[in-house]
């Protein structure tokens, strides 16, 4: 192996990488921010009383947790023209993050509020409780707990995916990565040094959600 | 526009064999390391415990997109001129035994405590303990995660094609940038994607419902 590694000129580069990661944090916050809306509705609308409205948001679960991601930025990608409506690829890349999130998080979320049984519920009726209050405290409360860490990892996997946004040429960590590599030769360099920059995203990530979990969560249960 | 005849799709079937190839290959090569992975982040050595923690973190840590690349270059830059497709496949093997280490890990701390305090009553070794006793147990309790993970191993074949690699997704991009109806293509390519995990996905969610039944 004679090949001298030169991380300069990445380092050089390192203004705009940091432009590039914020840029990743802001569509994993946008794309989590949607995805939570979309799996509260999601679960409300899957115990709707119209079978077709049922039937809809399980396709939609099925559909986008078995096929690949990349598939489905190209497919809204290419489909939102179509449709009359034209996105930067940025805005693009935020919803079909928030479109694969979404999916995963109504599984999630059902499963959470399916945790919950009916004795609970009757139980804080009749100790007098409110109905909201019934539903913040023994439905809402104990149901994210239970969900808390599989939610957590969604997210965090979410986070990472932004990466293949670089496919249709949206603004984050990988792509402006790219653009180093193309005007430097230093692939192995620059994709090791953004490699970095993921794993200190994600580590601080689940650090944050392992204290707001303490903060929250820690109470006892039995 | 030109129509999606019988050679697009004979091409995107060739794209489907190495989607296919590629998800075994990182499936049985993760599989053998990410047993050992599970044994060593289980096992007594404090030091064993710690490197395994470690490699987790990393290759959980990272986006798979970027351990292609690092591997991909990687491996360029020792000199060794191997094929594209063994590149790969070197990546997504690391990237399974991460995974799937970690999945085996939680099910051999699954086993009741109880069946290797049996075994060591019974005067048995390590090796019979974990051959004969634990792992048969962990292997029936880590099935749904295990066929959840090949799903995803499968869906993140297709990131091989960002470094340039023909498999499903990029055979789909080529034909949909010769044909320009990339809606049609991607469909196809879609439909093809979830035939083949959605399945898999049933039949995990089958035996967890089955093992949740039991657990009652």
């Amino acid at each position: 192996m004679n090949y001298v590694f030169d991380f300069g000129v990445v380092f050089e580069k390192m203004p705009e990488l940091l432009l590039g990661a914020a840029s990743t944090l802001g569509l994993a916050i946008a794309g989590i921010s949607l995805a939570l809306i979309i799996g509260v509705l999601g679960v409300a609308a899957r115990s709707s009383k119209y079978r077709l409205m049922r039937g809809a948001v399980i396709a939609f679960v099925e559909v986008v947790r078995n096929t690949p991601f990349l598939v489905q930025i190209f497919f809204i990608f290419f489909a939102l023209p179509m449709m009359g409506i034209r996105l930067n690829p940025t805005v693009t890349a935020i919803i079909a993050l928030a479109v694969n999130g979404g999916a995963y998080a109504i599984e999630i979320i059902r499963g959470g509020v399916e945790s919950i049984s009916k004795g609970q519920v009757e139980a804080g009726l009749a100790l007098g409780l409110h109905k909201f209050q019934v539903f913040r405290l023994i439905v809402l409360k104990p149901a994210i707990r239970t969900i808390y860490p599989s939610l957590v990892s969604q997210f965090i996997m979410l986070t990472l995916t932004t990466a293949v946004c670089t496919s249709i040429a949206a603004y984050e960590l990988t792509s402006v990565a790219q653009m180093i590599e193309s005007d430097t030769f230093r692939s192995f360099e620059v994709y090791f040094t953004i490699t970095i920059m993921y794993l200190f995203i994600s580590s601080i990530m689940m650090g944050l959600f392992a204290l707001i979990s303490r903060h929250f969560f820690s109470y006892p249960t039995r | 526009m030109i129509p999606i005849g019988a050679n697009e799709m004979l091409f995107l079937m060739q794209g489907l064999k190495w989607t296919v190839a590629l998800a075994a290959i990182g499936f049985v090569g993760g599989g053998v390391f990410g047993i050992l992975i599970a044994l060593a982040r289980t096992a007594k050595r404090k030091w064993s415990r710690t490197l395994t923690a470690g490699y987790i973190w990393v290759f959980q840590g990272t986006p798979l997109l970027m351990q292609l690349f690092v591997v991909y270059y990687g491996v360029a830059l020792f000199g060794l001129s191997i094929p594209a497709w063994v590149a790969v496949a070197i990546a997504f093997t690391l990237h399974a035994s991460a995974f799937l280490g970690e999945i085996w890990r939680g099910s051999i701390e699954a086993v009741p405590k109880g069946q290797t305090e049996a075994a060591n009553a019974l005067g048995l070794h390590y090796v019979s303990r974990m051959k004969d006793i634990i792992l048969p147990q962990a292997l029936k309790i880590s099935l749904p995660a295990t066929i959840g993970f090949l799903v995803q191993l499968i869906k993140g074949t297709s990131l091989a094609a960002i470094v340039g690699f023909i498999e499903l997704a990029r055979a789909g991009q080529i034909i949909s940038n010769q044909t320009y109806r990339p809606l049609l293509v991607f469909t196809i390519v879609g439909l093809i994607y979830f035939a083949l995990c959605w399945p898999l996905s049933r039949l995990g969610a089958r035996l967890e419902s089955r093992m949740a039944k039991a657990a009652r």
